[in-house]
């Protein structure tokens, strides 16, 4: 692994407990993101694998009256610790989410170059090399460069998930996190955006929530099971496992995991 | 890791988001001060307006402080000071003013005029025409509703519904000069029944819509139901549908009372204003808001004050409706 | 009996209109429908048949002539120009516009964007509360208290200063009633419908679109002004319109403040009149039949204007609050 060309980037997650309000809504998660791989959170629905992963950027407190406790570290930055801003954390852990999004006042070129004129670059040649460079690193470029002036919108549902990507990738974060990406598109985009995770990992370090076990399977290198517990007054999610995807989806630990995988609960 | 290089620009980022931030804050208190201000004014200056007298009596001339003698012929002050530019005009019983009256003797001394009287007539008056306004809108405005909400979506409903937003947004003025020519000048008499229908037109568009709206929020299982068991469809609407949703309609009902209540400008053109209390819808009728504007318009200090008075009294009808209407609504929707 | 028509099959459309009385229904409930379209025929005919006779005197001139003199004399015959009604209508709502656009589109960001759920629920009921009161209580407001002030603290100081050098700011000012106050209360007025409908367009704006620009790194007024205003450009500006709407034809507020005086004066501080204003306080005594056609014609304009306005604005804001066309989800 050329570490020089791709600087490679870890996660640390300790003791971290997201909150709505009063309401804790997965129990303490310890988790370990490595460079260079791509890390799955699985779990039925409910289980909190969306929650605890948009904890990893900060994107949870964007909710209101939700926060989260514990430490989180991108390499050896605690990114919940007092002084750091989180407008800054989500510059180096972007997000992609469930639905394609295309902002929607904006041109296709306008998609991705927003994300860098924040970070202060208006030299047109530059925004141009960047913008190009992202869209390639997406497979999009080919798709779309005659029509970069026009609305994201006039793009499919496949190729807007990819311009999300773009975006994302175009302001070159460490980690990336990926909210179901899948979930709303068709078998074909779904291999198309999978063939594009694989790519991603020569470059950046992926965390991805999916519902779709065989996805997890495919494309994961480490799994993280996450479960319900409705034994309480209010249900709670948990971490019940963690491990490498063959080990999960052969010989699981946990019999939670195992009646999860085999289909008997979720 | 070190996540502040790439961001040099972020410090003025930073700076502008908390500026405009701020300013947001700052147009919410601007915007709340003159609501503080002006109920303020009218609780306090009104308030002290207020007496047994104020809601028991009709408009009465004001006379010189001191000065309890009233020329029981004319109703004009038996006093020198007064006689001439602080007369009331017979026709209206309102004072003349004493800019256009013609008397270039002395100026009296306005100040020492004491107001008397209440303003039963208005409130009487605005009560019977804001009802008769509403027993002719509701019937309209709710089968209306019940056409937009319950029938298929056509081209024609959307038309209706941008005539409510039609109706809605004309000036009040305009439905005045309607009125006045529609029913004023025909019958040759200013007339409570004319206010009524001038305030029917600003208030048949808000029943409509809530009504429409508050029917669409009625579960189809409901109308289902219903007609599952074999009823006709206007037999479930009347008596399933629209009971479950009569609270809303209720709602819509109130709120349209209250703008009625408030409006000024369609009754200056149809109703005129009266000094004596009247229970007839086919004479010329006094009414709050009216009697709020006759006054800040005389000449007299006091009757000035009786203004804030009357605005008082109508401040507390229209957000004493609104007040109870978004109370039952917030308990209606906490179940 | 009752089991048997539940389970026969539901007549649809037409057919099932006719039975039991459904098809009288429909045509009753149909009839009141069309009483609503009867009310905006009304209103158009009566204004339009009212006016006919200084229309067919006067034309479209009647609104840009400036003399508005409905009183006969050996010297003059009556005149009726609408252009002082005109201008004083169209210059208040523009001290109105630039006044309460600004700080009722911040509201309304305050609103749906920044403030704590808690305060939201408080604050949007206030701002209803400032729509709920009667426009003669601003009127009340406005002419005892507020234009004393303002002429005093506001008017007064700029007339003497910079209003030396500038003809529409200059004084002096011998009445508190005049075209500036007027637009300040109007603006206060307005404020409410803007910050409301602002307040609704943006709570419209999917949060998908908040959420992109977050995971992007933007702070909060950058995904304000990047993202969720150009989304709601046209309902923002829909609500703006329909804000002028209510400024150009608020009648009592300016009757009350404007001075109503038909000539026209370059400063702002001066009396005017607006078209409104003009019909209020000379229509219920018109001295002739011209006289009352030509403040029925000012109605008629007044309506056709805000007629304009609100058909622009209703489709605006309905085009924003469906979303756009082709958009997922």
């Amino acid at each position: 692994m050329a570490a020089t060309a791709h600087p490679a980037h870890s996660m640390t997650v300790r003791g971290l407990k997201p909150f709505y309000a009063k309401r804790q809504a997965v129990q303490a998660v310890d988790l370990d993101v490595r460079a260079h791989e791509i890390l799955a959170l699985i779990g039925p629905s409910g289980c909190g694998k969306s929650t605890v992963l948009r904890c990893l950027n900060r994107m949870h407190e964007t909710i209101p009256y939700a926060h989260a406790e514990g430490s989180v570290k991108l390499d050896d930055l605690d990114i919940y610790q007092a002084g750091i801003d989180a407008t800054l954390v989500r510059r180096k852990i972007g997000m992609v989410f469930q639905m394609p999004i295309a902002l929607r006042t904006r041109s296709i070129y306008e998609n991705i170059a927003v994300g860098l004129r924040l970070g202060g670059m208006n030299d047109r040649l530059e925004l141009d090399r960047r913008v190009e460079q992202a869209l390639r690193s997406a497979n999009l470029w080919d798709e779309v460069k005659d029509k970069l002036q026009l609305s994201g919108l006039a793009l499919s549902g496949g190729q807007q998930q990819r311009l999300s990507i773009a975006r994302t990738i175009a302001i070159e974060p460490a980690v990336i996190l990926f909210d179901e990406p899948c979930s709303a598109l068709d078998p074909i985009s779904t291999l198309k955006i999978e063939e594009l995770l694989l790519q991603l990992r020569e470059r950046y370090t992926l965390v991805i929530v999916t519902h779709n076990m065989q996805q997890a399977a495919r494309i994961s290198d480490r799994t993280a099971v996450f479960m319900v517990e409705r034994g309480q007054e209010q249900p709670v999610g948990l971490l019940v496992e963690e491990g490498s995807t063959e080990q999960i989806f052969s010989k699981p630990r946990d019999r939670r995991t195992e009646e999860y995988i085999s289909g008997k609960v979720g | 890791m070190n996540i502040q290089t790439n961001m040099q620009n972020y410090a003025g980022r930073s700076l502008v988001d908390r500026a405009m931030r701020g300013l947001t804050v700052v147009a919410t208190a601007l915007a709340i001060i003159p609501l503080f201000l002006i109920i303020g004014y009218v609780l306090i200056v009104g308030g002290a307006a207020l007496n047994l007298d104020f809601f028991t009596q009709t408009y009465q001339p004001p006379v010189a402080v001191g000065s309890e003698a009233i020329d029981p012929a004319t109703g004009l002050p038996i006093d020198s000071t007064l006689s001439g530019s602080g007369a009331i005009d017979p026709a209206t019983g309102l004072p003349i003013d004493p800019s256009t009256a013609g008397s270039s003797e002395e100026q009296p001394d306005l100040s020492q005029v004491e107001a008397r009287g209440g303003v039963l007539h208005g409130i009487v008056g605005t009560l019977m025409i804001t009802i008769a306004a509403l027993l002719i809108s509701l019937p309209i405005g709710i089968m209306a509703g019940i056409f937009l909400a319950e029938y298929p979506d056509t081209p024609f409903n959307t038309f209706i519904r941008f005539c409510c937003d039609v109706l809605s947004g004309a000036p009040s003025i305009v439905i005045g000069v309607v009125g006045f020519t529609l029913l004023v000048q025909t019958t040759r008499t200013y007339s409570g029944v004319a206010g009524a229908i001038a305030l029917t037109f600003l208030m048949v568009p808000t029943i409509a819509r809530t009504t429409e709206e508050i029917l669409k929020l009625v579960p189809n299982a409901t109308r289902e139901a219903a007609m599952a068991m074999g009823a006709p469809m206007w037999y479930a609407t009347l008596t399933v549908v629209v009971p479950t949703a009569l609270s809303g309609i209720v709602t819509g009902a109130l709120l349209a009372f209250a703008r009625g209540a408030g409006e000024t400008a369609p009754l200056l053109l149809t109703i005129q204003g009266n000094s004596n209390l009247s229970f007839s819808l086919f004479e010329p009728l006094a009414a709050l808001p009216l009697l709020t504007y006759k006054y800040i318009e005389s000449p007299f200090p006091a009757e000035n004050q009786l203004a804030w008075g009357t605005a008082f009294v109508l401040m507390m009808l229209v957000l004493g409706v609104n007040l109870l209407v978004r109370i039952t609504t917030a308990r209606i929707k906490k179940g | 009996m009752a089991n048997i028509q539940a389970t026969s099959p539901k007549p649809t459309g037409w057919a099932h209109r006719l039975q039991h009385g459904d098809l009288f229904f429909w045509l009753l409930t149909l009839f009141f429908a069309l009483v609503i379209i009867g009310l905006v025929v009304a209103v158009g005919v009566v204004t339009y048949n009212g006016s006919a006779e200084a229309r067919a005197e006067y034309g479209t001139s009647f609104l840009t002539q400036s003399d508005w003199n409905p009183i006969e004399t050996d010297l003059y015959q009556p005149s009726y120009g609408a252009w002082p009604a005109i201008r004083g209508t169209l210059l208040s709502s523009l001290i109105a516009l630039l006044l309460a656009a600004p700080t009722g589109i911040a509201i309304g960001i305050f609103l749906s964007e920044l403030c704590p759920l808690r305060l939201r629920a408080l604050l949007g009921f206030t701002v209803e509360l400032l729509a709920a009161i009667p426009s003669v209580i601003y009127g009340l407001w406005g002419v005892a208290v507020f234009s004393p002030w303002f002429t005093n603290a506001i008017a007064n100081p700029l007339a003497t200063s910079i209003g030396q050098f500038i003809p529409w700011l200059a004084g002096p000012i011998a009445v508190s009633r005049g075209l500036a106050v007027t637009g300040v209360i109007l603006a206060i007025m307005i404020l409410p419908t803007i910050a409301a409908i602002t307040r609704d367009v943006l709570q419209a704006v999917p949060n998908h679109q908040r959420d992109v620009m977050l995971a992007l790194g933007s702070t909060r007024w950058e995904v304000i002004w990047l993202s969720v205003l150009p989304y709601s450009r046209a309902g923002i500006i829909g609500g703006v319109m329909l804000g002028l709407g209510r400024a150009l034809g608020e009648t009592m507020a300016a009757t009350m403040l404007i001075g109503n005086s038909t000539r026209i004066e370059e400063s702002i501080f001066y009396p005017a009149t607006t078209a409104a204003a003009l019909v209020a306080s000379e229509l219920p005594n018109s001295n002739s039949t011209m006289h009352e056609s030509a403040l029925i014609y000012l109605a008629l304009v007044l309506f056709g204007i805000t007629l304009i306005l609100n058909l622009a604005a209703r489709y605006l804001v309905w085009q924003t609050s469906r979303g756009p066309a082709g958009a997922r989800a």
